[in-house]
């Protein structure tokens, strides 16, 4: 039987040749992602561009690249003899920021493992409700709970004059950083399909066998990603630390120490500054550090994550 | 001539033994009141089109349902005489019961490391042992001479066709009691198919296998005795043979059997 080419339903004709209204709206699309696009590039080069200007007279001038990154002294408004040594900020800042990844790992993967691989239904919503309200906590706010709660609570624990310092900053940007860690890591968790759950279930393995042999090893790409994310709120975090951690510049040697944040300098410093200054373009120096350092951490998760795919 | 040879002694207990099991979904009934029983070493098809609930019943016998949300089922599924409700352990369960999906399931790990997964979760430890393992299980699911000198390349990498046969070596792996197919040939070319029907038939020895199949074709070559199933309900069971060569009672099972359906 054959049904010949209807009437009711004619061939449309499609000229081969003619440029219809879908292939200008594609063409004009493509244009605005790419531009899209390439706006995060130009942003990135502007700000690099921007804060190696302002940096340049100090760097070109005064620096003094062994001094700059050995000697703890940072006095750069000294009458006399100013000197910029960044040492103690940059272990103020590693110190504060490798305490609260000591505090937010463990705290936001376990968070995570329970919301995507064992909470149901209720709990698992309310759950990562209450996360992402976490996570909208404003960073003033931590570094008011730092100042006036956990402050006195570390005098009367440890039995230490001051509780401002790496114990108390870390803590507090510990507890900042995890919920958006127990976010991105839930994601990488949620990303792996269910199928691979079920086979693994299928063979006999407990939830946290599942959990441990096969979710974790495929998710390994989002989860370092989001511990790299943490260190790199850690890095870049203000206002908290500049509450919490005491801002006196110092080589801590022990945890109750007070110290000081490359952030925290520039945010409480640069006000005070004359524009152009070497104090001013000192600080935009430290810009740069953070800038780089930054940069470096996010080569290193990519590359961590090109080879972990690759093998 | 095509065709299992059917089996004349039934052994003392069943495999299987489901009675009166209904499975909903969201309060929307995929299965209703089948009662069936599964004998010790055959080959048991299932055959029916889409929405037919063979999917459905196969995950109640290794309780699936477990983790699949909003499925609920009633009636009673005794697996080797204990009832899968009341398994104080269902992982043991479940570690007895192979399963192969119908989209094959490369776990994201090595070739070797799939296939030794369940023996490590049962706690074998030492390489020499695992090694044995692996290479025999392999070997039974037509693999071994295409992996061997690959197998810490990752699972999910193989092919379509080796996929499936790897979840199959898997699947023995566990040495399991019972093994439930579904649908295995979606994905894998002609060739392999029979490969791996080849194998089947050789498992009959060892163990009990439930077959869920869109091929009747299929259905006929391996089984011994096969289920209609529609919409939901076992329509009847008869020797493979018989519902191939006309004895069936159901005039919708000869249709569908003839190719005459939906």
């Amino acid at each position: 039987m054959q049904t010949a080419p209807s009437a009711t339903s004619p061939r449309r004709r499609h000229d081969l040749d003619r440029r219809n209204l879908s292939w200008y709206v594609d063409k004009v699309v493509q244009v605005l992602v790419f531009v899209g696009g390439a706006s995060a590039i130009v942003f990135i080069i502007g700000i690099f561009v921007f804060i190696s200007k302002e940096g340049y007279g100090f760097i070109a001038h005064t620096m003094d690249v062994a001094e700059f990154f050995t000697s703890p002294r940072w006095a750069p408004t000294s009458e006399h003899n100013p000197t910029y040594g960044a040492l103690a900020l940059i272990v103020g800042t590693a110190s504060v920021t490798g305490l609260a990844m000591l505090v937010a790992v463990p705290f936001s993967l376990g968070a995570a493992i329970f919301i995507a691989e064992f909470a149901r239904g209720k709990t698992r919503e309310i759950l990562k409700v209450m996360v992402e309200l976490l996570a909208a906590i404003p960073s003033v706010v931590w570094g008011f709970i730092g100042l006036s709660i956990l402050n006195p609570l570390i005098i009367d624990l440890f039995d230490v004059p001051v509780g401002l310092g790496i114990l108390n900053s870390g803590l507090i940007l510990g507890l900042m950083a995890a919920p958006i860690m127990t976010t991105i890591a839930e994601d990488a968790l949620k990303a792996v399909p269910d199928h691979y759950r079920e086979a693994a279930e299928a063979l006999g393995a407990t939830r946290w066998q599942v959990t441990r042999r096969v979710v974790l090893p495929a998710a390994r790409n989002g989860l370092v990603a989001a511990v790299l994310l943490g260190v790199g709120r850690g890095f870049g975090e203000t206002m908290a630390v500049l509450m919490a951690s005491g801002h006196s510049v110092n080589l801590p040697t022990s945890v109750f120490d007070s110290v000081r944040a490359l952030t925290a300098t520039i945010a409480a410093e640069l006000g005070e500054t004359a524009h152009g200054s070497d104090h001013y373009s000192a600080l935009f120096t430290l810009g740069i550090l953070l800038f780089v350092v930054t940069f470096v951490i996010n080569l290193t998760a990519d590359l961590v994550i090109r080879g972990i795919r690759k093998k | 001539m095509v065709g299992a040879a059917v089996r004349t002694e039934p052994p003392p207990t069943p495999m299987v033994a489901v009675s009166d099991l209904s499975i909903h979904y969201d309060g929307v009934p995929a299965l209703e009141g089948v009662s069936l029983e599964i004998r010790r070493n055959e080959i048991f098809g299932i055959i029916g089109p889409a929405n037919s609930g063979k999917t459905s019943f196969l995950r109640a016998l290794n309780r699936m349902d477990d983790f699949t949300r909003g499925m609920q089922v009633g009636g009673r599924v005794l697996v080797d005489g204990h009832d899968v409700r009341r398994v104080r352990n269902v992982y043991a369960l479940r570690s007895r019961i192979g399963v192969v999906f119908p989209l094959p399931v490369g776990l994201p790990m090595s070739v070797y490391d799939n296939v030794a997964l369940s023996p490590r979760l049962g706690g074998i430890r030492g390489k020499a042992k695992l090694d044995v393992i692996v290479e025999r299980c392999l070997r039974r699911a037509a693999l071994w001479d295409e992996v061997k000198d690959r197998l810490k390349s990752l699972g999910s990498l193989l092919s379509g066709g080796q996929q499936q046969r790897l979840t199959i070596a898997r699947a023995l792996s566990q040495e399991p009691d019972i093994l439930l197919l579904d649908e295995f040939s979606i994905a894998v070319d002609p060739v392999t198919t029979m490969r791996i029907e080849d194998v089947l038939k050789e498992l009959r020895d060892e163990l009990t296998i439930v077959l869920v199949t869109n091929l009747v074709q299929q259905a006929r070559r391996l089984a011994d005795r096969t289920a209609f199933f529609l919409g939901g309900r076992c329509v009847e069971i008869l020797p493979t043979e018989e519902m191939f060569t006309g004895t069936v009672q159901d005039p919708r099972t000869r249709e569908y059997v003839e190719g005459r359906f939906g």
